[in-house]
């Protein structure tokens, strides 16, 4: 350095480069100090007034009204959720209903069908006693019959044995009005 | 640097520590030697225009993408802006934010100017009386104008303390005014002073390093004073730009 051949420059620094006291005192620095701040902070405002925070406080704005406008979507396909469950429980309710309404109708038919045949098996089973009834009618009848024509017959023979002479209407006549009681 | 190998030469013949704390403060032409004049480029030029990039690269350029989801040097450039943001409209209510553009360059400046004399063998323009003199004389201007536009003779009331006894009033009136125009004193030298100060005294234990024996005693000194110094670095730009919000709000609203 040259000051450490020619001597000090300045009264603030020595003959070796060396600060003579402090050199925040040195007012021979001073000029040359505030005209360098004062183009620094000049720059430094422009620079910061016209970029750097009018682009600033537009990010933030933005970043504000993306995470609104988010916060509203949210909102709304919340909305739709509940709306899809709310159809979907209706759906479910209706389809159980339904269900329930076939299964009814199910049993219905077949109660229906059941009474049916069971009305049918009835008829059919009076049919056959009717029947049954008749035939033991009959049966009785021709038993009856039976029992008259053979009690003629023995009460004619029985006469017959005992030596009177039975003439056919008056034994008829008689067992006639035995049979009657 | 020739003013330290000056000093290891003294250092050898004396047989002794030679201390030079103070010459890292020194402004000196940064080409060729002589004289510094008003418009020569200095060192401390080139720390303030190094200061100006780092604001451009750390505001402007990190938020060119725009990006919704902001990268790391955008997600520092929007803390920066909503801290003093915030602090602006806290401070000095909803009309003070106009302002907020003159505080944010403040504290910009002043940050970026202490963290870049942290790198080794860079000059802290922050050290030095006559630039926070002129941040800190800035201040006190712009609030005493804006005091009186704003409120005309009003601004005065600012000095009479009218919740304070009657008798009183006076004696206070005086204390106040006198503290009113000690702010610009104490504004400027805290900051040029906690600056210094810590970079004188780093630099007192890197010259005890050139004794073998308690080097490494130095060095974990260097390393822990460093750690102060980068906390300082922000505190002292917090507490400038914070206090200028205060001088600002009384400014706006004198009335106590």
């Amino acid at each position: 350095m040259a000051t450490e051949h020619t001597g000090a420059v300045s009264t603030c620094v020595d003959s070796h480069g060396s600060a003579i006291g402090m050199p925040q005192l040195c007012f021979d620095w001073f000029p040359n100090q505030i005209f360098w701040l004062v183009i620094t902070l000049v720059v430094v405002f422009l620079v910061l007034s016209r970029v750097a925070l009018p682009r600033i406080a537009a990010i933030l704005a933005e970043r504000q009204g993306t995470i609104t406008n988010d916060l509203a979507a949210a909102e709304d396909l919340k909305a739709k959720a509940l709306a899809a469950e709310e159809a979907y429980t209706k759906a479910l309710a209706e389809a159980r209903a339904e269900a329930q309404r076939i299964a009814g109708e199910a049993r219905a038919e077949i109660q229906a069908e059941l009474n049916e045949a069971i009305a049918k098996a009835d008829a059919e089973i009076a049919a056959k006693a009717a029947e049954s009834e008749k035939a033991i009618a009959e049966i009785r009848a021709g038993a009856l019959e039976s029992i008259e024509a053979v009690a003629k017959d023995t009460a004619g023979e029985l006469v017959n044995v005992l030596g009177g002479q039975a003439d056919d209407a008056t034994v008829a006549g008689a067992v006639e009005a035995r049979m009657k009681g | 640097m020739a003013s330290e190998a000056q000093a290891a030469d003294k250092a050898a013949e004396g047989g002794s520590l030679v201390f030079h704390p103070m010459d890292q403060f020194i402004v000196k032409p940064l080409f060729g030697d002589g004289a510094v004049g008003m418009f020569t480029i200095t060192n401390s030029t080139l720390w303030m225009g190094l200061a100006v990039l780092a604001i451009i690269g750390l505001l402007v350029l990190s938020t060119s993408k725009r990006a919704i989801v902001p990268g790391r040097m955008q997600s520092i450039a929007e803390l920066a802006y909503g801290f003093i943001y915030k602090m602006v409209e806290d401070i000095c209510g909803k009309d003070g934010v106009k302002y907020f553009p003159y505080v944010m360059t403040l504290f910009m400046f002043i940050v970026t100017a202490n963290f870049l004399g942290l790198l080794p063998k860079s000059f802290t323009t922050t050290s030095h009386f006559a630039v926070t003199v002129v941040l800190a004389l800035a201040v006190f201007l712009t609030v005493t104008i804006l005091g009186f536009v704003k409120n005309g003779a009003g601004f005065l009331s600012l000095f009479w303390v009218s919740s304070a006894p009657l008798a009183l009033r006076p004696v206070l009136a005086i204390i106040e005014l006198i503290s009113y125009f000690v702010r610009p004193v104490s504004h400027s030298i805290r900051l040029a002073g906690n600056v210094m100060a810590g970079h004188a005294v780093i630099k007192v234990f890197a010259g005890f390093a050139a004794i073998a024996a308690i080097s490494p005693v130095s060095v974990l000194a260097i390393t822990a004073m460093y750690g102060l110094e980068v906390l300082v670095a922000f505190i002292q730009a917090y507490v400038f730009t914070i206090l200028t919000c205060v001088y600002l709000k009384d400014a706006l609203h004198p009335h106590h």
